[in-house]
């Protein structure tokens, strides 16, 4: 072994050089772990602001239709609007679906509407832009818990359903979502079954507030919030208005619904917002309004029972739910 | 000195870093940069930090073991509190803005929904493990008995994972890479004390 004590002076490292590079390592110790933290944090954190770049459509007003919101109720920013979206094609992080969706292609688009309808018929975007527009201030409910109150615009799906003439045996409506695996390449990760599809029964679809939207805020809808052309459905939870619709079938018996195919025991066909059936795993008694810090209790239909209450008379809300 | 002395510096590294992503979440939560739903937000921020400041802790005897690392050991202790600490955040942000601090109700959602009552165990199992992080307690209790009420880490993190798991809609991925990480943590510690087990009778 070398003798420790006959070290030559010029291999001693000079103490002020020992401590400077004591002080650089610590510093970058310190710059290293800060950016690393930070970052990560950076990483799983809500986006910024979106812009609202869709083209503007014109709407007719309409004096007669009631669905008022309470006074206390303000109408949602764009923002928070379009930059938290359930859209699993596209991510299962809410925050993410709209740079996700960036370039998601929505021109051309054809919906193809057929089954027990006289005349079958393929829409495309300049065929649905020809339906007088209307401008509808509607909450929306999502099963998760929280709420929004959204200005869509778009068109009674009953106008379109009409131009179709669904045959008398028809007695429900099927809806698909488009599907690309190479534009939705995230979907991989969404755990259920894609494309989409959705359903309502044929008086359902029929009924006045139960809209196609084509945009919100008076411009075309952005490619997260279900462009070019999506469902809306007010008193229904918010996985019920099904996105960038593809197809429209009608049919003589309940078609098959994502989320219930998911998860049976979970997610019913009819999914009519209720604040007396709670999901099994959360209650559906309050929500969280976005922008508000407090809750809300759920209202009956979401607020809209003495327009579509009719419609489930007789029916037990928590064997159908 | 060399680094793995400097227990000061250790201190006061895994001190900022620990409270940095809590000072980032006030920082934008103050300007208002949380998100549409910011109480989303922080419930999940919380309870993930929770998770991985847990799997931090385990990750300690398998570093000191494999690469010699015992400096770290003077950390866990920390790294546990911090778990604590975001864990309680977690606790707070649901009884506030869940529950609306309507107390009464939480034991009605603890019975009812197994995601909450397996959340709720967890955390209520870390009390007696932050109170007894103190160098008077261990000394109080004694190093093994103090040693073995601390292995209640285990069934905390796993509940806290299987908490996370249960809640999520659909896309497991985060749960999953959360309990991949465990499951080799706690398996690197059967084959380990395996090794040790059959070490010990090939001698004796």
């Amino acid at each position: 072994m070398k003798d420790r004590s006959h070290i030559p002076s010029s291999e001693v490292t000079p103490e002020e050089t020992f401590l400077n590079r004591r002080f650089f390592m610590k510093s970058a110790i310190w710059a290293g772990s800060t950016l690393a933290t930070a970052g990560l944090y950076r990483t799983f954190s809500p986006r910024p602001e979106v812009a609202n770049t869709g083209a503007a459509i014109a709407t007719v007003a309409e004096p007669e239709l009631q669905t008022a919101l309470a006074a206390d109720e303000k109408v949602n920013s764009f923002t928070d609007i379009a930059g938290y979206n359930n859209y699993y094609e596209f991510s299962t992080d809410k925050s993410e679906v709209a740079a996700k969706a960036k370039h998601f292609v929505t021109d051309p688009w054809s919906v193809q509407v057929g089954g027990l309808v006289h005349k079958p018929r393929t829409f495309d975007l300049a065929d649905l832009m020809k339906f007088e527009s209307v401008e509808r201030i509607y909450r929306f409910r999502c099963v998760e818990g929280w709420s929004m109150v959204i200005p869509w615009v778009g068109f009674p799906l009953s106008k379109l359903l009409n131009q179709v003439e669904p045959m008398s045996a028809a007695t429900h409506v099927a809806f698909e979502t488009y599907y690309d695996i190479k534009q939705m390449p995230d979907s991989r990760y969404a755990g259920i079954d894609l494309p989409y599809v959705e359903g309502l029964r044929l008086d359902e679809a029929m009924h006045p507030l139960t809209l196609l939207a084509t945009g919100l805020y008076g411009k075309t809808l952005p490619n997260q919030n279900g462009a070019p052309v999506r469902l809306v459905v007010p008193w229904k939870y918010g996985f019920k208005s099904i996105k960038s619709v593809v197809k429209i079938t009608l049919m003589d018996r309940e078609p098959p619904t994502t989320w219930s195919l998911a998860n049976p025991g979970e997610y019913g066909f009819y999914s009519n917002v209720n604040p007396k059936v709670d999901h099994p795993r959360w209650s559906q008694a309050h929500e969280r309004r976005i922008g508000e810090m407090g809750s809300r209790p759920t209202l009956m239909f979401n607020g809209y029972a003495d327009q579509v209450a009719h419609l489930y008379k007789g029916m037990d809300l928590s064997a159908d739910f | 000195m060399t680094f793995s002395a400097d227990t000061r510096f250790h201190r006061q590294l895994f001190v900022f870093n620990g409270l940095l992503p809590a000072v980032l979440i006030l920082i934008d939560g103050w300007r208002g940069r949380l998100g549409a739903n910011p109480v989303e937000f922080v419930t999940r921020a919380t309870g993930v930090l929770t998770l991985v400041f847990l799997m931090l802790t385990l990750l300690v005897t398998p570093l000191r073991k494999i690469y010699g690392w015992n400096w770290l050991l003077k950390q866990r202790r920390l790294l546990g509190l911090y778990a604590f600490f975001y864990g309680l955040a977690h606790l707070f942000t649901y009884l506030a803005y869940d529950r609306d601090w309507e107390l009464g109700t939480v034991v009605g959602d603890v019975s009812k929904r197994p995601f909450i009552a397996i959340g709720m165990f967890s955390f209520l199992l870390m009390v007696p493990l932050a109170v007894t992080s103190t160098n008077a307690m261990i000394k109080k209790l004694g190093g093994p008995r103090w040693a073995q009420l601390h292995r209640l880490t285990y069934y905390i993190t796993i509940g806290g994972v299987l908490h996370y798991w249960i809640i999520v809609k659909s896309d497991v991925t985060y749960p999953f890479f959360f309990a991949v990480v465990l499951a080799v943590l706690l398996g690197w510690r059967v084959v380990a004390s395996i090794k040790k087990a059959r070490g010990r009778s090939a001698t004796g």
